[in-house]
Parts: C-alpha cells; sequence; structure tokens
C-alpha cells in the first residue's frame, strides 16, 4: 500500500540520520559544562549555553527534508541541528556556530538556538516555541508572490501546539491555502513536563483538522514512514494548500544537554530507547557492511568538524557591532 | 504641491512605494477597505488582494508573517491598528523582527514598516490610548519613527520604506484628519529633527501630536515676552542629539514634552543626554503615571495642553540659565 523508498533512497535517508546523530553525540560532548541549570554548575565548555539536543528524533528531519530542494524553505525550533543537517547545512559550519566561532553560520552571534543557513533555504532556528509558525505563513506568502512552485516545511514541537500562533497560523494558512507543510515533532515532553498533562483533546492533527488542515499522524522513528507520509502530504500541499504531518518520536535527551530528566519513568525510558530511528532503519536496510561504512564516515565528517571549529578564530569583537541596523548605525549608547 | 490630510498623504507615499517595487505589500487587518482611518484607501483595487492581504485579527501572525515575507525578500507594510494591539506581537516585533538579522549572522534582514497608531484617542480608554515609542526605542535593532504633520507622513514613511530596517512607524491615532499642504516628492532623512520655530528663551523638544501643543504654547508664551524654540524630532531613533544639543547651547532651557507616560518616557533619554553633555536646564513634561480614562475629565488629565506646555516653559525661563 505504502510506497517504500529504494534502496539508494533507504541508504540516503539512514546517512542523514547519522549525520545528525553523530553532530548531537559530539555537541553533546562539547557542552559539558556549557550552562548552568538543572543542578549543572558552569565550567570551561567549548559550547556554551543551553544546548536542546534531537537525539533520537533524527527520523523526522530526514524524513521530511528528503523531499525539499534548496528553494523550498524551512522554519525550525530551539531543537534544531537537525533540521538544518537535513536541509544541506555543513556540519564544519554549524559546528563553528555552536563554538562561537567566526566562520560559524552566524559568525557566533546566534549559537545553537539561532542556527540558520539560509543559503539551502533553512530560515533559522529560533528560540521562542512556535515562533516559526507565523514566520512560515509570511514566507509562504513571498513563495506565491514570485510565483514559486516552492513549499515551507515548518517545524515545531507537541508544546508549541498551546500557543496562540498555532492556531493563528494554521487558520490564516488555510484560509489562504499556503503552500506549508506543518510538521509537529511530537517528542512527548516540553520542556520537563509530559506533554499529555498540559494538552486537552487528542492532539495536533485533531486540532490541525478542525481548523480545516488535514494531515496523517506516523511512527515519527520510522523514517521509511516519515519519508513515505511527507511525500505524499507535500504533494498535496503543492496541489491544494497546507497539511500536517504529526510524527510521534521520543525525546531520548533531557531538555538541554545538561538535563539528566531524572523526572522520566526510567523503565518507560528504557523502553522507549528500544525503537531507536537508525537502529529500526538499520533493520530494514539490512545491510551491515554499508550502514557501518555510513556510520563512520558520519562520524569523521564530525570530527573534522570539531577540529575545524578548535582551530578557527574567534568573531572580532567589532563584530558585536554589525547587522543591528542601518539606520543610526554607531549610536550605540545614545 | 497639494492639499491631503494626514492619512491620504501616507497613502500617497505607501502607493508610489507600491508601484515604484513590487516587493511592497500590505497585511493586516480591513486593509483591503482602505484600513479604519482610510490610510489604505484604493491601494488593494490599484494593486489587488495579492499584495494587500487582509486578514484574521491575528496579530502575532500578521507581525510574524511580516518577519518571514521580509526574510524570504519582501517588503511588507504590517498593519496593527493601534499600538496598544501590538502588544499582542510583542514577541514577532522584539525577538523576531529586532533580532533576526542579528542572530543570524546578517543572512537575512528583515525591512518592514509596522505601522502601529500611537498616542491618546478622545474616548476610547485605557487599552486604545496609549503611547508607547520608549518601548521600542529600547529595542536595538528597530527604527522608531513618529511623524507629526501631512508632510512628514508622507516623507517619513517613503524614507522608512526604503531604509531596509525594521521600523515601528507611530502615526497619531487624532492626527488623521490634520491638512496641510504635501509636496509627495520631498524627501527626509530618518534621524533628522526639524526646528519648527525659533526661539531663544527655552526650547521644547517634542514629536508626533505634542508638536501642534508646543506651537500653541510658543503662542501663548509669547504675550509674556517668552520666546520657545521648538523642535519636532519626528524620528526616535535614532534622534537628532546635534540639533537637540545645539538649541540648548542657544537657549539654555529644554523642555521635553510628550503625550507618552513621563516615567521612564523616551524624554527621560533625551533629559539624561542634556545632563550629560550640556549646561542646560532641563524639565519634563509627559502624563502621568496613570491609565487612561474613559471619562473627559478622567482623560484629560493624560492629555499634554498648550496651557500645561506653556506653564511649564514659564517656570523655566524663571530660572536662571545655566552656566556655560
Amino acid at each position: 500500500m505504502h510506497e517504500t523508498p529504494d534502496a539508494e533512497r533507504a541508504l540516503a535517508l539512514y546517512r542523514t540520520m547519522a549525520r545528525i546523530r553523530a553532530f548531537e553525540d559530539a555537541a553533546e560532548e562539547a557542552s559539558k559544562g556549557g550552562v548552568a541549570a538543572f543542578g549543572a554548575s558552569l565550567a570551561a565548555a567549548k559550547v556554551r549555553g543551553p544546548l536542546h539536543l534531537s537525539t533520537g528524533q533524527e527520523a523526522v528531519a530526514a524524513g521530511v527534508c528528503a523531499h525539499l530542494g534548496k528553494s523550498d524553505l524551512l522554519t525550525s525550533t530551539h531543537r534544531g541541528h537537525g533540521h538544518t543537517i537535513a536541509k544541506g547545512a555543513r556540519l564544519d559550519r554549524m559546528m563553528c556556530e555552536l563554538f562561537g566561532r567566526a566562520p560559524g553560520y552566524n559568525g557566533g552571534k546566534g549559537g545553537s538556538m539561532h542556527i540558520a543557513d539560509f543559503s539551502v533555504g533553512m530560515l533559522g532556528a529560533n528560540g521562542v516555541v512556535a515562533a516559526g509558525i507565523p514566520i512560515a505563513v509570511g514566507a509562504a506568502h513571498a513563495l506565491r508572490a514570485r510565483g514559486a512552485q516552492n513549499v515551507v516545511a515548518c517545524f515545531f514541537g507537541d508544546g508549541a501546539i498551546n500557543r496562540g500562533p498555532f492556531l493563528e497560523g494554521l487558520n490564516w494558512a488555510a484560509v489562504r491555502k499556503l503552500p506549508i507543510l506543518f510538521v509537529c515533532e511530537d517528542n512527548r515532553w516540553a520542556a520537563t513536563t509530559a506533554s499529555e498533562a498540559t494538552t486537552a483533546g487528542a492532539g495536533a492533527l485533531a486540532r490541525a483538522e478542525a481548523i480545516g488542515v488535514p494531515g496523517v499522524q506516523v511512527d515519527g522513528n520510522d523514517v521509511f514512514a516519515v519519508w513515505e507520509a511527507a511525500g505524499r502530504l507535500i504533494a498535496e500541499v503543492r496541489a491544494s494548500g497546507p497539511r500536517l504531518l504529526h510524527a510521534i518520536t521520543y525525546r531520548v535527551k533531557g531538555h538541554v544537554s545538561v538535563d539528566v530528566a531524572a523526572y522520566r519513568d526510567a523503565a518507560k525510558h528504557d523502553k522507549e530507547l528500544q525503537r531507536d530511528p537508525l537502529v529500526l532503519a538499520a533493520q530494514r536496510i539490512a545491510d551491515d557492511d554499508r550502514l557501518e561504512a555510513i556510520g563512520r564516515e558520519a562520524r569523521a565528517e564530525v570530527a573534522a568538524a570539531l577540529a575545524a571549529a578548535h582551530a578557527a578564530p574567534w568573531p572580532a569583537k567589532e563584530s558585536a557591532y554589525s547587522d543591528v541596523q542601518d539606520t543610526g548605525a554607531g549610536r550605540w549608547r545614545g | 504641491m497639494a492639499r491631503m490630510n494626514y492619512a491620504e498623504a501616507a497613502c500617497a507615499a505607501l502607493e508610489a512605494a507600491m508601484r515604484a517595487d513590487p516587493q511592497v505589500v500590505v497585511v493586516g487587518e480591513d486593509v483591503g477597505r482602505g484600513g479604519i482611518f482610510g490610510q489604505y484607501r484604493g491601494l488593494q483595487q490599484a494593486f489587488g488582494a495579492q499584495r494587500v492581504i487582509d486578514t484574521p485579527i491575528s496579530e502575532a501572525t500578521i507581525m510574524g508573517a511580516a518577519v518571514g515575507m521580509a526574510l524570504a525578500g519582501l517588503k511588507p507594510v504590517v498593519e496593527m491598528r493601534v499600538v496598544d494591539f501590538a502588544l499582542c506581537a510583542i514577541d514577532e516585533l522584539v525577538n523576531q523582527a529586532a533580532k533576526a538579522r542579528y542572530m543570524f549572522g546578517g543572512q537575512g534582514r528583515v525591512g518592514m514598516v509596522a505601522r502601529l497608531p500611537n498616542g491618546l484617542w478622545a474616548g476610547s480608554a485605557a487599552q486604545h490610548s496609549q503611547s508607547l515609542e520608549a518601548w521600542f526605542a529600547h529595542i536595538p535593532g528597530l527604527v522608531v519613527v513618529a511623524p507629526a504633520t501631512p508632510q512628514d507622513n508622507c516623507s517619513l514613511l517613503a524614507a522608512s520604506l526604503a531604509c531596509g530596517d525594521p521600523v515601528v512607524y507611530l502615526e497619531h491615532k487624532e492626527l488623521w484628519g490634520l491638512e496641510g499642504d504635501v509636496a509627495p516628492a520631498q524627501t527626509a532623512t530618518l534621524g533628522e529633527a526639524e526646528i519648527v520655530r525659533a526661539g531663544s528663551d527655552v526650547t521644547v523638544v517634542t514629536w508626533s501630536r505634542t508638536r501642534h501643543a508646543a506651537l500653541e504654547a510658543a503662542t501663548l508664551v509669547e504675550k509674556e515676552g517668552v520666546s520657545l524654540e521648538v523642535i519636532d524630532l519626528r524620528t526616535l531613533w535614532p534622534w537628532d542629539r546635534d540639533a537637540v544639543l545645539a538649541s540648548a547651547e542657544r537657549t539654555g532651557r529644554v523642555l521635553i514634552a510628550h503625550e507618552a507616560v513621563q516615567v521612564a518616557g523616551f524624554g527621560a533619554e533625551i533629559a539624561a543626554t542634556l545632563a550629560e553633555a550640556s549646561g542646560a536646564r532641563v524639565r519634563r513634561l509627559g502624563a502621568p503615571r496613570i491609565p487612561v480614562g474613559y471619562s473627559q475629565p478622567l482623560e484629560d488629565e493624560s492629555r499634554i495642553t498648550p496651557q500645561a506646555i506653556a506653564a511649564a516653559c514659564v517656570e523655566l525661563r524663571r530660572a536662571r540659565p545655566a552656566q556655560r
């Protein structure tokens, strides 16, 4: 019934997930001591501040973005490394950004929470839950204005469906039939609170359907299922307007890297870990040699990215004053 | 030169910009009907519903969509009805529009003009009568403009559309019907004040509707032999520090008058600058720190009248000029 990817496509999906996993693992290691929260104290760390890892959620980013080209646009969340990688960004420039170095995508001004690569249509991770939804609406208007056939992929988490912009943005997109695939990446945890404890009704898809945005729910840890559903929905988006993909996945790490998430039930957590999206995909692909090689290549690429980030120069202090605004530039103290 | 009111003057500037640049679009509530103050009259008929976009009452998404439009290459003009409603879109304005260019390292920028009609609106009470310019002047990344005349509402809107930065454009809620002669091609520079009236005894620094009150005050005190210089800042960020300091040097006495609540109003910033950089005697005149009341006598407590400005200037005139 469902279309399945051919062997090359399956390997490509696995490769994207392996690159995201390797990147997240390295970023996590480099962030130790980088933020004082959740009982952790601040120490010297290469990656400072809150680091929101998408470990375990790789299938959503990989499966959706496999259908997107550089001219398609994407808005992301605070947990956005996976989306950025899957959309085509370079790992070395991403790692430089996490390290706060000059060659980073944002010149060290954004870090993990604002990682962006406009050259591949990735319009930015965002520190505010649900903030990417209105931005996606506007980006879709811009695509329409230039007569483009491209789409916007708008990622947000399960926490975002309890914010106003979810209602506003989906309603607007439905009224205007905008080319947006809304992707609710439902990892079931809104910061340190279980989403089910704070969310009434049947969740993202039911709410979307009530607004007039059809969609499907999918196992977000099954990259092939995500790929198949996203492909079908994006075709519908191009033909008739917005759709929502509700991908149920699991946040393997804490809210931020220093959060050990002891508030979760250990037995349930262990059970979820059995559903690692890379393991599930590997079982389906069943080509250990090639998968091992892909894993090796991904780790080598991340090692090179780490080396590049370690060696990269810091931004010049003067750059703190660039790209603020042109009108009145130089008037920093009145 | 044509006779226009304040709303028509802005409309003329916007129409010219939309003709010159297909990337300029309008987004907001009721814009297709011309806007509730008539400031978009005729634009949807001229440019179509894809460029003059009627929206749901979704302030956060109006402002946020404008950010997405700008990041993807359009030049949106945002209609917020009144500044008070823009508080529903404060994340989108402050965390998104003002920050995007910087935090993305210059990969994108948000050239947009957010029209947030500001100030007292007769009989409209606490949620429709605020003057919030100081909030926006405080935010790095934003330009803040407050036109007081039809000519300025034409020239400054054109300049705001051209500048490429996110502009908080604060038309005054009670000036829409104000008529004046407008030369549509006349340009204005953001950050340049206008010395509306030259005088020698006291400088009144003001903006928006209070400019007109200050001019009336100048006539009132003239009879008492007090000569006021009136400066309309026109742009609050960046504000014309040089013009204010030069005038303070001439008169030695400065009154800053604005309709916003005096406490932590933008006048405080100007007063602090004068304290640091001039020897002038400085006073402020703003609204008391109370919400605007509905009933006329209550609302009047928040109005900055020509009489109040005149009284403050006469008192300031009595003070010895500062040592220079």
